[in-house]
């Protein structure tokens, strides 16, 4: 019901959207749950668990009932706070959890149900058979029991993310917090002002009081202009800081296009903010709470403090027929407001004897208490226990109820810190200190009157810009409302029936006494037993009350009783913005080679490599698999020549008088040794012995080498390069950097190679001038290049290194003359296959586990030196013949398949874990062997080569027999590298 | 980290180098990189409790000034 004259919304503006599918009119300003309370409409949602009708209890960002779904299909967001969604024309919004209507909701069967659904009911009740939790229980009790839905589509709003800097952030702008704003704002302190309303003044503007000689809206509006004129003042409304950090950063959420119908065009729905503040001024105020009695979640029940705000703020009155219930003096101010207002308030009814009432001249209950509610999916009616013990009836369509007021310690928490308890307002303020140069103030510093919260956030702008040494100005505190905050406890109105206490996770008094019973008495345990605070309202104005039922049924105090931990986010925060541009290809930087526009251009599937793309293999007209295109192209290399861009390898120039030593140190083998011009095989461990990485190195110069890392380890090798040299030997003067992105580089592979090479390189190239393992510079085109003769498939082989801006061109001339040839490109495919058949290792052997004996390359780590891992490769453990070891394997069947990752087990043995002997490493389809071959590591396998094993890989269902082999399945010898 | 043991130090020593770490309440030790700049190694003193950071050295500095050439 609209009170003609009352509110803050601009009732020239109308505006029209819809709920449920029925079309409403509201006003600019209005939030989704002010003007459907306009409309008469006081069912809002359906309970977690119970499915029981609800409507709004409060008017903030801790509402636990009105949640609803905005919006439609991919775009739609599930649990908006009916309270803080601002309607726009077009705004379509949905009731939640109930089917086929809210109006009728069949899975209200589950309240008849109530009794065996109390605390615990998951784990007494779905604990067997155990087969059934997966396939039955779980599914179901999620579709039953649930909040809104996704849509299951990718979402295709804009999200941001952002940072911020500033000397001062002041979290929340209610009267202490625009009074600290101001007093730091005017000292010249860089502010930023975050408020999560849409309208900064907090309970300024949801109150009737006066600041000075305005109203409390218009002294809060007329200070945030002055705010907004300053330029060392950032304002940001519809902004909740989230949470508290290390190194005094914050989290906040601003919804800077929640509020319009625009879902284009630039502004982002959402943006999360990183802000880094010297100091911060923590002014979120207070949440009220509710009393618990029979029936308190009947829709037509709510906060006192959110009846007068949407009377005060958006001139609505919840009711026709109003009663107020509460144990403190705040509550009176309600029934005043209301009164003042002309709605008929039936009686107040203080649960305190001796309340002093002023001000109000209705029917009033002194220590009395409503002891339950009538109605159905509305109320009709309350019952008043009098304070004789009598009962008696009165007819209202609304209760405006306080059981008192909880200040929103939440983010002096986030860092460990607890909260202290205080007795005369019996509840929990922050502790001084709990968060790093962060100062309290105003109603969550348990400041409650308009008065006190202005000059306690004079005091706290002050202390902030001490701390900043910053000097203050004077500011005056005009009068206002300076009300003592008189209360007495009430938590729970004793009688039989459901009291709620969490609405959003329908617990009642009796499940938290029941967990008491049931020897949950831990506060933690408590939570999780019940479910207590774990909804999406995190039980904001459920939990005190819960500790104090829990500390009265264990005989504890409150204090002792302590409270749950409150952990960031303040306000579910989606994870769009969190993560926003860190969808699709802002998933993770993309690293192209030189050549891949060409690859894609000859319709390469491509594949990962880390960040890396590299060519799968490269398919022809009438080729129906990508083992008819990579059995091609392994024929390149054995018969012809194939050419393959290589630049993803690591390459780290190496250069300085202690170039040697430092490779002498991070390889297990020589370096110093090796004469200039010639490359070398190295492998590398870490310091506990294991490898990490294997790779080739080549000497330029006397001081100057080129390392190759593989793809995968190239930033492990450098940051242990980095490490070596900063941490072990700062002495040592050597320089190195990565160089693999300036050089592109390409393999040219097989009994051809040199044939290609000639003709194309300014000087031809001979057996003698570059036999095995050379290397130096050439000269292509007039380019200087570097080529070094190595080979990663046994065959006569090169690498060609040109600056990568050379790269496509040299690649094209490569794939040409190859072609010529009678052969082409080729990928990583054809590679793998390649290498597998000659036994050469890659990251599929040397996991993180495997050792240097393990692989058969003990002999590799030098006895003339020290190198990083000697000493730990040495252990006994390490070199145990029981290990298994590198070997090749070949099914016994030459149509047998092998797979990687398969287990390996004696012949006849049970394929169990402990007859467990090894597994394969990598497999693949061999064309030279015409059958399918694999790598592995066998328990003593060198000895045993010859037998048979038996392969088992339990996932895919195969059960190989397949024999023990040398893992160089071509060319033992390595003629064919040398010829 | 930064005193690697000798080569003969003996298998209990390279065991205490490499696997046993003191995990202080309060103020510790740790070896930090700045991995996506400049590469250097840095020995970062801060609190496990309060997590605040208190000092910052280069671990190279603070090899150099160890002194010991291993």
């Amino acid at each position: 019901m609209r009170i003609a004259g009352k509110g803050l919304v601009d009732r020239n503006r109308r505006v029209r959207f819809s709920f449920d599918g029925i079309s409403y009119d509201g006003f600019a300003g209005d939030t989704v749950a002010s003007a459907l309370l306009a409309n008469g409409v006081t069912l809002m949602g359906r309970s977690f668990k119970y499915h029981r009708p609800r409507g709004v209890l409060s008017a903030g960002s801790e509402e636990p009932n009105a949640l609803i779904t905005v919006g439609k299909g991919a775009g739609a967001e599930p649990n908006v706070r009916a309270t803080q969604a601002e309607i726009y024309d077009g705004l379509v919004a949905k009731s939640q959890n109930a089917w086929p209507s809210l109006d009728f909701d069949v899975m209200a069967v589950n309240d008849l149900a109530a009794p065996f659904l109390g605390a615990g009911f998951y784990y007494k009740t779905f604990m067997w058979p155990k087969k059934f939790w997966e396939a039955i229980y779980e599914p179901v009790i999620r579709k039953a029991a649930g909040l809104g839905a996704l849509s299951g589509k990718a979402n295709e709003d804009a999200y941001e993310k952002a940072f911020a800097f500033c000397d001062l952030l002041v979290i929340g702008a209610g009267p202490a917090g625009l009074m600290a704003a101001l007093v730091a704002g005017r000292a010249g302190a860089d502010v930023i002002l975050a408020d999560e309303d849409c309208l900064m003044g907090g309970r300024l503007n949801a109150e009737s009081g006066a600041v000075g000689h305005q109203s409390g809206a218009g002294w809060a509006a007329s200070v945030v202009a002055e705010l907004a004129a300053m330029e060392n003042v950032r304002l940001m409304s519809r902004t909740t800081v989230a949470g508290a950090y290390d190194g005094r950063m914050y989290g906040a959420l601003e919804r800077v296009n929640q509020h319009t119908s625009r879902r284009s065009g630039g502004a982002p729905l959402e943006c999360f903010w990183r802000i880094a503040a010297k100091h911060s001024i923590l002014a979120a105020g207070a949440i009220e709470r509710p009393v618990a009695f029979q029936n308190n979640d009947r829709p037509g029940i709510m906060t006192a403090g959110a009846v007068r705000a949407y009377l005060n703020r958006w001139g609505v009155s919840p009711g026709k027929r109003v009663a107020v219930f509460g144990n403190n003096d705040d509550a009176h101010r309600t029934a005043r407001d209301l009164v003042k207002a002309g709605v008929h308030v039936v009686a107040l009814i203080d649960s305190r004897a001796g309340a002093v009432i002023e001000g109000f001249d209705g029917q009033v209950f002194k220590g009395a208490q409503v002891c339950n509610s009538g109605g159905r999916k509305a109320l009709e009616s309350i019952t008043v226990r009098v304070a004789s013990g009598e009962e008696e009836a009165l007819q209202v369509d609304c209760l405006a109820m306080s059981g008192g007021w909880n200040p929103s310690v939440h983010l002096t928490c986030h860092m460990n810190g607890r909260p202290t308890w205080r007795e005369d307002l019996q509840a929990f303020v922050p502790t001084e200190g709990a968060v790093p140069d962060m100062t309290v103030a105003g109603a969550c510093n348990g400041v409650f009157s308009t008065a006190g919260c202005l000059a306690d956030g004079v005091a706290a702008g002050k202390a902030a810009l001490k701390a900043l040494g910053k000097w203050a100005v004077e500011v005056d505190v005009l009068a206002a409302e300076d009300a003592a905050y008189r209360m007495e406890p009430l938590w729970a109105v004793a009688g039989k029936g459901r009291a709620w206490l969490d609405f959003q996770n329908d617990v009642s008094v009796k499940d938290i006494k029941q967990a008491a019973v049931e020897n949950f008495m831990s506060v933690e345990h408590m939570k999780r037993y019940t479910t207590q605070g774990m909804a999406t309202d995190q039980g904001k104005s459920s939990n005190v009350a819960a500790l104090a039922i829990l500390a009265d049924a264990t005989g504890r105090g409150i204090p002792e009783t302590g409270t749950t931990t409150f952990r960031p986010p303040y306000v579910p925060v989606a994870i769009a913005a969190m993560g926003a541009g860190g969808q699709g290809h802002g998933f993770a930087p993309e690293r192209l080679t030189t050549s891949h526009k060409r690859s894609v251009e000859m319709g390469a599937p491509m594949i990962e490599a880390g960040l890396w793309y590299r060519p799968s293999y490269f398919p022809k007209a009438g080729e129906a698999t990508w083992r008819e295109s990579c059995d091609r192209e392994v024929g390149y290399v054995r018969k012809s020549v194939g050419v393959c861009d290589v630049s993803t390898l690591g390459k780290i120039d190496i250069q300085g008088p202690d170039a040697a030593k430092l490779l002498d140190f991070v390889y297990t083998n020589m370096f110093s040794t090796l004469k200039v011009g010639r490359v070398r095989y190295g492998l590398m461990l870490r310091e506990d012995g294991h490898v990490m990485d294997d790779g080739t190195c080549a000497r330029l110069d006397e001081q100057h080498y080129v390392m190759t890392t593989t793809t995968a380890a190239a930033g492990n090798v450098m940051r242990h390069l980095e490490f070596v040299t900063q941490c072990l030997h700062p002495e040592w003067q050597v320089a190195f950097t990565s160089v693999t992105e300036q050089w592109a580089q390409f393999a040219i592979a097989g009994p051809k190679a040199r044939e290609l090479l000639n003709g194309l390189l300014d000087k031809a190239i001979d057996g003698e001038s570059w036999p095995f393992m050379a290397c130096g510079a050439v000269s292509i085109g007039g380019v200087q290049g570097r080529l070094f003769r190595i080979s990663f498939s046994g065959e006569h082989a090169y690498e060609l290194a040109v600056p990568a801006r050379y790269g496509v061109a040299l690649f094209d001339a490569l794939v040409t003359r190859a072609e010529a040839l009678g052969g082409g490109p080729y990928g990583m495919e054809a590679l793998n296959v390649l290498r597998i058949e000659k036994g050469f290792i890659t990251h599929a052997e040397i996991e993180g586990r495997a050792t240097a004996f393990d692989i058969g390359m003990e002999r590799m780590i030098s006895t003339k030196k020290d190198c990083v891992g000697k000493v730990m490769a040495a252990r006994k453990g390490l070199v145990n013949q029981e290990r298994p070891q590198l070997v090749g394997f070949k099914p016994v069947d030459a149509d047998a398949e092998l797979s990687g990752g398969a287990h390996l087990f004696e012949r006849g043995a049970d394929a169990v874990r402990v007859n467990h002997q090894g597994h394969i490493s990598s497999v693949a389809y061999s064309p030279a062997l015409e059958r399918m071959i694999g790598l592995g590591f066998l328990s003593r396998g060198p000895e045993r080569m010859g037998e048979v094993v038996r392969m088992v890989d339990h996932m895919r269902g195969l059960d190989t027999e397949v024999e023990v082999c040398n893992p160089v399945f071509l060319d033992p010898e390595g003629e064919r590298v040398r010829g | 980290m930064l005193a690697r043991p000798d080569l003969d130090a003996g298998v209990a020593v390279w065991d205490d180098y490499l696997h046993l770490r003191d995990n202080p309440a309060g103020e510790t030790q740790d070896l930090w990189q700045h991995e996506a700049g400049c590469g250097a190694w840095l020995v970062v003193t801060r609190d496990t409790v309060s997590h605040e950071i208190s000092g910052v050295k280069l671990a190279a500095d603070v090899k150099r000034t160890m002194g010991a050439v291993s």
